[in-house]
């Protein structure tokens, strides 16, 4: 096994690389450069202006000078420095980074357990009108898009009711500590962890009722079943066992995006996560800072890959290792 | 109807309440929303708006103005010009410090001005004109000019010419300078804290020159990336201002009818946000001048002021706004005119070619107002194709001259020689930037005529001149002006005295105070 993972890590490096190659290069397709960006925002400029920062953010070499100053870089660990934010990249994403595990993560086990828990509910009770309302409030949340679903939310428990907190990661400015501080970005993390999770538990919902209801009708189920085993051992060690596996794979991928895929939601929540950021420096073209996001959140892809090839096999033994 | 008077009410409490002389309170913690999030606080590095609100309690210039743009002191507090409009001496405030406890002098401004000639584009245009500044002692500085140059006392705002303190610069590469992180003004304000993507905080300089201000205790600058996340934040009673333009204009009307908000279109009087379309004068059905004049005929402002702007906004008449010095309403006028606006698309022979149109992308508003101007040009028959862009595609292509039609709004800095001209004359044509002369209009009689203004004296002669050139661009339109903008501030009603300057929010929270 660990010869697997030493081999799997092998060739992640290799596509690391890959993706760094092909996003310094995209980037730069999109038409205007930091520079540009910086000198609209000044509301004036002239050319010895834009020439400064061009040379500030080394726009002025040649491009594959670039690419190879870049990756270097990367080898050596070191993300580059955003010039525009006066700081380096890796600092700028290692500050935003437990904020966006910390909701993400949290919507992740929200909808990991509870569409689990709903989907094989509803498999269970095939037909009858607990699982019609399931199926189709998992498909209302499936098909309802995220921000709209943020923005009813604040209107509900923030506008509304003054229930919960509308922006932020925790109440500016007071300071608490210890409990209080815990509860308090408790409270900030509902209605964004929430939202996030609402879509993905309606995924996982639908997926393990459609895989239960497959697995229901094997035959070692049915000779479970002829063997008098109890219903409920039945659905949970062999239906529900067995029916995880396409669950896994979407858990999976959803581990992949934990990092990077929340963008909407931590703009509409003013959530200071990783997701704003890499919108941020995309409306900026500040390259250093986008590709470093890109390669953090690639690397997470890959590190998820690995752990979901690992949980696969604890799941179902059958499945061998090889790379 | 309702709507408008509303608003009226709103903004007449708002003027009302700071006219009484109430006695200011202290302590206090104020709320302010700030968007977007700054690259940066050194104001002597960024200008951008953003940064130009927040660091305009952390660093002073040497001169205010009041609404009327009449000079009032600042770091300087007293100044005498010479006959010919040459010498200008400044005396300093005595007994200022920097908020790490160095005094500041006359050396300081010797420094700033050779700080932001490196630096600050617009302070280098400003300044062209100086031939030089000298500090005969520590609370005196004295500008010798080239010739006269008429706007000379409106450049020393703290946007334009921010004070920068020697000690922490001098023999340093500024623009890596650990101290940017960290900046050190004169202000009423002192930097405190930025968690970046939550909130910037600026509390009270307990040293500040002025006994008794500010007020204020702290200020938290809260990073609300969503416009509708903005306004449901002041709604909740969480945000005690938004500063203009911080939230999408439709939403105005609703937030002003709570309870015990405040509305004020005052506090732009020195920028005066001037919006038009740049017209791509080289090429194209916008190079003919009836094209041109067809345009201003067919598009209905008025419309795009009460609905899409909510009235807040004025029609504007030509290149100069109604708020700044030697705007004359003597000029052609063009009111909404299909009919007038097809007869000279007929003389200018258009033929129905595709015309790309580049809305502005700043947001919600601004996008339908782009359609509103797109319907407005195809009822009289002009093919209109609308260019969908991102900020940083937005600039690339208006600097690269790629449009045909593109919405923008400059600020005008209160005089025509700092913020209109650049638009106007031959000289300022230069591809890679968005804020020059990017329509391509060159017109020699014009040229000579801002030359000439800029450093006519005395100031009736530049009236003079100024009228001429208005009345001469309005004729060409080079441009097609649309509105003079106002981007309303909203508080909560007990945060008093916030806008008392001709440049708003962005003269900081010298004066403001919290009634609780």
């Amino acid at each position: 096994m660990l010869a697997f993972i030493a081999q799997r890590i092998g060739k992640a490096v290799i596509v690391l690389l890959a993706i760094v190659v092909l996003n310094f290069f995209l980037i730069r397709l999109a038409p205007g450069d930091p520079a540009i960006v910086m000198a609209g925002e000044a509301g004036a400029s002239d050319e010895l202006f834009v020439t400064q920062l061009r040379e500030k953010f080394g726009l002025d070499r040649p491009l594959p000078v670039q690419l190879f100053m870049y990756v270097k870089g990367i080898l050596s660990l070191d993300l580059g420095y955003s010039f525009r934010q006066q700081m380096p990249v890796s600092k700028l994403i290692l500050d935003r980074l437990p904020a966006t595990m910390l909701l993400t993560g949290t919507a992740f086990a929200i909808s990991l357990a509870f569409g689990v828990l709903f989907g094989a509910l509803a498999a269970r009770r095939a037909g009858t009108w607990a699982d019609t309302l399931i199926t189709v409030l998992a498909l209302i949340f499936y098909a309802t898009p995220l921000f709209w679903i943020a923005l009813m939310a604040i209107l509900l428990f923030s506008v509304t009711m003054e229930w919960l907190p509308s922006f932020g990661y925790e109440t500016v400015g007071a300071n608490y500590t210890g409990l209080a501080h815990v509860l308090d970005v408790g409270a900030h993390l509902v209605l964004p962890a929430t939202t996030i999770g609402l879509f993905f538990m309606a995924t996982y919902a639908r997926m393990t009722r459609a895989s239960m209801l497959e697995v229901k009708r094997l035959d070692f189920v049915k000779t479970a079943r002829a063997k008098g085993l109890r219903d409920a051992v039945i659905q949970r060690r062999h239906v529900l066992r067995n029916a995880l596996l396409p669950v896994v794979t979407l858990a999976g991928l959803q581990a992949g995006t934990l990092v990077g895929g929340a963008v909407l939601t931590e703009t509409v929540f003013a959530w200071p996560g990783i997701g704003r950021l890499m919108y941020e420096a995309l409306l900026q073209r500040d390259y250093n800072l986008l590709l470093g996001v890109f390669v953090v959140c690639s690397a997470m892809v890959l590190v998820f890959n690995l752990i979901t090839d690992l949980i696969y096999r604890s799941v179902d033994p059958r499945i061998e290792f090889a790379a | 109807m309702l709507k408008r008077s509303l608003i009226g009410l709103a903004m007449i409490c708002g003027v009302s309440a700071a006219a009484l002389a109430e006695e200011p309170k202290a302590g206090g913690v104020v709320n302010a929303v700030i968007q977007p999030e700054p690259p940066g606080l050194m104001l002597g590095l960024v200008q951008n708006g953003p940064t130009q609100m927040i660091s305009g309690n952390i660093y002073e210039g040497l001169l205010r103005y009041s609404p009327k743009l009449e000079p009032q002191p600042g770091l300087a507090e007293s100044w005498t010009v010479s006959e010919d409009g040459k010498v200008y001496t400044f005396k300093l405030r005595k007994g200022v410090s920097w908020h790490d406890g160095k005094p500041f002098t006359s050396a300081d401004v010797l420094f700033s001005i050779e700080f932001l000639k490196q630096t600050h584009a617009r302070a280098r245009g400003n300044l062209a004109t100086l031939d030089k500044v000298e500090a005969p002692d520590d609370s005196t500085v004295v500008f010798t000019l080239k010739e006269p140059f008429g706007p000379f006392l409106g450049i020393f705002e703290v946007g334009s010419l921010p004070m920068i303190p020697k000690h922490i610069y001098e023999g340093t590469d500024f623009k890596t300078n650990p101290a940017n992180n960290t900046p050190i003004g004169t202000g009423p304000f002192m930097f405190k804290d930025w968690q970046k993507g939550s909130f910037i905080r600026l509390v009270k300089n307990p040293n500040y020159y002025i006994k008794g201000k500010p007020h204020l205790d702290e200020i938290y600058w809260h990073v609300i990336p969503d416009a509708a996340a903005r306004s449901v934040a002041f709604e909740t009673g969480k945000i005690d201002v938004l500063p203009g333009g911080s939230v999408e204009n439709f939403d105005v009307p609703r937030l002003s009818k709570l309870k015990n908000v405040c509305v004020t279109g005052n506090g732009w009087e020195f920028f005066s946000p001037h919006s038009w379309l740049w017209l791509n004068n080289r090429s194209g059905p916008t190079a003919n001048k009836k094209f041109r004049q067809a345009l201003m005929y067919a598009i209905d402002r008025n419309f795009a002021k009460d609905v899409i702007w909510n009235g807040f906004a004025k029609v504007a008449t030509g290149p100069s706004g109604s708020t700044i010095k030697y705007y004359t309403s003597a000029v052609p006028k063009y009111d909404l005119d299909p009919a007038k606006a097809k007869a000279l698309l007929k003389e200018a022979g258009y033929n129905g070619e595709k015309v790309r149109m580049l809305p502005l992308p700043y947001g919600e508003t601004w996008q339908r107002w782009a359609e509103a101007v797109k319907q407005n040009l195809q009822d009289v028959g002009i093919n209109v194709e609308m260019i969908a862009t991102d900020v940083p595609g937005w600039n690339k292509k208006v600097s690269d001259w790629d449009y045909d039609i593109a919405f923008t709004y400059l600020y005008q800095y209160g005089d025509p020689a700092l913020g209109v001209a650049r638009n106007y004359v031959s000289s300022q044509i230069a591809k890679g930037s968005p804020f020059n002369n990017v329509e391509g209009y060159t017109n020699p009689e014009v040229d000579k005529l801002f030359a000439e203004g800029a450093v006519a004296f005395p100031d009736s002669k530049r009236d003079e001149i100024y009228a001429k050139a208005q009345k001469i661009l309005v004729e060409d339109v080079p441009v097609a002006w649309l509105l003079e903008l106002q981007f309303p501030t909203i508080t909560r009603c007990n945060v008093k005295n916030l806008v008392t300057t001709a440049i708003g929010v962005n003269d900081g929270f010298r004066d403001a105070w919290l009634d609780k």
